[in-house]
């Protein structure tokens, strides 16, 4: 709520509403041989639990390897505690890797030693929150976080320069008239325009890659759409890649090219979208897709309710994480860890037991 | 419906927050009835008052928030004018509450056991041995094993904590169990295992159920009956299948085009522009008209009463005219 500048539905009519993004267009997957933006080989991160001295490791991600490519809407899926968020803040150098590298263009972020580099690669590669109400400061207009991001990464535009930057900007993410937005402050904004302003804080280090942690998961039902239709409408006019990271399986089919099911840690299955959809061979990635609410199916209740448990993710040791639930389970899920394997065109799983 | 009577009727009930530019109308004259053993759920943005609604029912409001006007009939009894102690001798043995983060609902110092005991107690003296029968029972009847008594909260997932705010709402066997977004923290997994569960214990129970949530597909499967909220006023009430197979009010239609599918073919989808009104200041005639694609010039003046179409209550002028 706190929307008191939308009082009329044209002032704050997302420019994305006007065209309403197809986002099947354009499916572009980086063509063999050709680096991605990011490409993340064996990345791992565990963390400490239990005190000092006990020694026992939460694994929040294991081995994921990851790439996205140019202008490719990436999304990765999965339950909370399935590792997505602690890959975005990997990628966004928020934690150091356990092990593993993250090659940016090819290139090891481990080998970026000074200052500017690494900011130039928060400016390539930023992030967008999921709670748009906390990640922007309530006592700065909005103007301030976009003049800041370009007087940091855009060095070479004057002052009068910026300011037109920032209104281009403002437009681009449907926050018009975009002078007048860069001086409200975010009280003044309702959910939608704050997850837009996030956006246009990450565009205004001209990004190629925006990494967009849950972004729209705090928002209404009504407006989530539109800043789906937003990341579409960026890939398309300006060629920017995004991480989509999401619990919801079908707002990731209606924005990205490519699905990624990360379990415990560690990706399960991974495929262009529609494939995965059509043919999900990981059973978790099954269980994922008949556990999807969707009212424009006719009402089917299994017999007896699945218990979900949360995945075992403090000292997994070997074996498959999800062996404890899965129906197809077999002795060799307890004792070898599945490793992906392509099953259809470019779409792997990592199970023992799929076809 | 499935009983003749229904056991609680809201009438025309309005709920203000107190608030220095003057009163904010958070419910706005909301009618329905819930018969016995009947699942209603409410759909409606953040801030469209259906959390206030849910706690305007369980008399759980607080100040600056107060029940102006209107009815709530718990079986017959006017729930507005109880008092505190007639309140107690109702509330949690008849109806009770499941809140929305069982996170911080339970108290995180005391085990399960301990807090099911306080609930307990504070509605009825038990001795200690039935006291401690009667929380395995509600526990098992969730699907938690009884140890998990002495478990604390953090040692427990999302869905395990949900289900035991669940079992703690059960133990007296209320007839009307009122859930605000019971779900909203668990993922689709957890989620759906929950709703499932809510329904088999209806089923085995019987207890009516009121269920809000922010998510429309969720409740597609479960409820009887639907209302559909917006700026505190219900906009459109009638069968679930009904709402859905054929919603009628232009903010209802807003709200099935807002849910990408995954199955069937890719559309593109628009939302609904703009955002929800201030209460403070909603708009006049109709709430929804600065945001409706099917603003008549009637829209901005007139405030639509119910129509009713098949069955369905709706609150706009598009079914003013024949029946």
């Amino acid at each position: 709520m706190g929307a008191t500048a939308c009082r009329s539905a044209a002032s704050c009519m997302p420019m994305a509403l006007e065209h309403p993004a197809l986002p099947v267009e354009e499916p572009a997957p980086t063509p063999a041989g050709v680096e991605p933006i990011v490409k993340t080989v064996d990345l791992t991160r565990h963390f400490r639990v239990g005190g000092p001295f006990s020694g026992r490791q939460l694994h929040a991600a294991d081995e994921v390897n990851l790439s996205i490519g140019a202008n490719e809407i990436v999304a990765l899926v999965g339950e909370s505690g399935s590792g997505k968020s602690t890959v975005a803040r990997l990628l966004a150098r928020v934690y150091r890797p356990t092990a593993g590298e993250i090659l940016y263009h090819g290139r090891s972020l481990r080998s970026m030693r000074t200052h500017r580099e690494r900011l130039a690669y928060a400016g390539r590669v930023p992030m967008v929150f999921q709670d748009p109400y906390g990640s922007l400061s309530p006592v700065y207009r909005v103007s301030h976080g976009v003049m800041r991001a370009l007087k940091l990464h855009r060095r070479e535009l004057s002052g009068q320069q910026r300011i037109q930057e920032a209104e281009r900007i403002l437009k681009s993410v449907g926050l018009t008239p975009p002078r007048e937005f860069l001086k409200k402050y975010p009280y003044e904004l309702s959910g939608g325009q704050r997850q837009r302003i996030g956006f246009a804080q990450a565009l205004a280090s001209r990004p190629e890659l925006i990494l967009a942690d849950e972004p729209v998961s705090m928002l209404d039902v009504s407006v989530r759409i539109g800043v789906l239709n937003l990341m579409a409408d960026l890939r398309r006019k300006e060629g920017i890649s995004f991480l989509y990271i999401t619990h919801d399986i079908a707002s990731a089919r209606y924005v990205a090219d490519r699905l990624v099911v990360m379990y415990a840690g560690k990706i399960a299955e991974q495929g262009p979208v529609e494939d995965v959809l059509g043919n999900p061979k990981h059973p978790y990635t099954q269980l994922l897709l008949s556990a999807v609410p969707d009212p424009r199916v006719p009402v089917s209740l299994p017999a007896s309710s699945e218990v979900a448990e949360p995945p075992r993710v403090i000292d997994p040791g070997e074996g498959c994480r999800f062996r404890w639930r899965c129906p197809y389970a077999i002795e060799r899920c307890s004792v070898e860890t599945p490793q992906l394997r392509p099953l259809r065109p470019a779409h792997e799983a990592a199970c023992h037991v799929a076809k | 419906m499935i009983g003749t009577r229904p056991i609680l009727e809201v009438k025309d009930l309005v709920v203000e927050y107190a608030s220095a530019d003057g009163p904010v109308r958070a419910v706005d004259r909301v009618s329905f009835e819930v018969g016995p053993g009947e699942f209603l759920g409410i759909v409606g943005e953040s801030g469209c008052g259906k959390s206030t609604l849910l706690f305007a029912i369980a008399r759980l409001l607080s100040p600056p928030a107060e029940i102006v006007s209107g009815e709530v009939r718990f079986e017959g009894s006017d729930m507005v004018s109880l008092d505190e102690e007639e309140l107690r001798s109702v509330r949690w043995r008849r109806y009770s509450v499941v809140m929305q983060s069982a996170m911080n609902a339970l108290n995180p110092v005391l085990t399960i056991g301990a807090q099911l005991k306080d609930a307990i107690l504070a509605h009825e003296s038990m001795p200690s041995r039935k006291l401690r029968m009667r929380s395995e029972e509600v526990l098992r009847l969730v699907g938690i094993d009884p140890i998990h008594l002495n478990s604390y909260p953090h040692q427990l997932s999302g869905g395990m904590r949900q289900r035991s705010m669940i079992a703690m709402a059960l133990v007296f066997e209320p007839e009307l169990v009122i859930m605000d977004e019971p779900t909203s923290a668990l993922d689709v997994v957890a989620q759906r295992s929950l709703m499932l569960q809510i329904k088999e214990l209806q089923k085995k129970i019987g207890f009516a159920a009121i269920f809000v949530t922010h998510d429309m597909s969720l409740v597609s499967h479960f409820s009887d009956r639907l209302a559909v909220m917006y700026a505190g006023q219900v906009m459109e009430i009638g069968s679930t299948r009904k709402v859905f197979a054929d919603p009628k009010h232009p903010y209802s239609v807003g709200l099935m085009a807002s849910f990408p599918s995954i199955r069937g073919p890719l559309q593109p989808l628009t939302g609904i522009p703009g955002s929800p009104p201030d209460l403070a200041h909603p708009p006049g005639g109709c709430r929804f008209h600065p945001r409706c694609p099917r603003v008549m010039t009637e829209c901005r003046t007139i405030e639509p009463p119910f129509y009713g179409r098949d069955g369905v209550q709706i609150r706009c002028l598009l079914y003013a005219d024949g029946a």
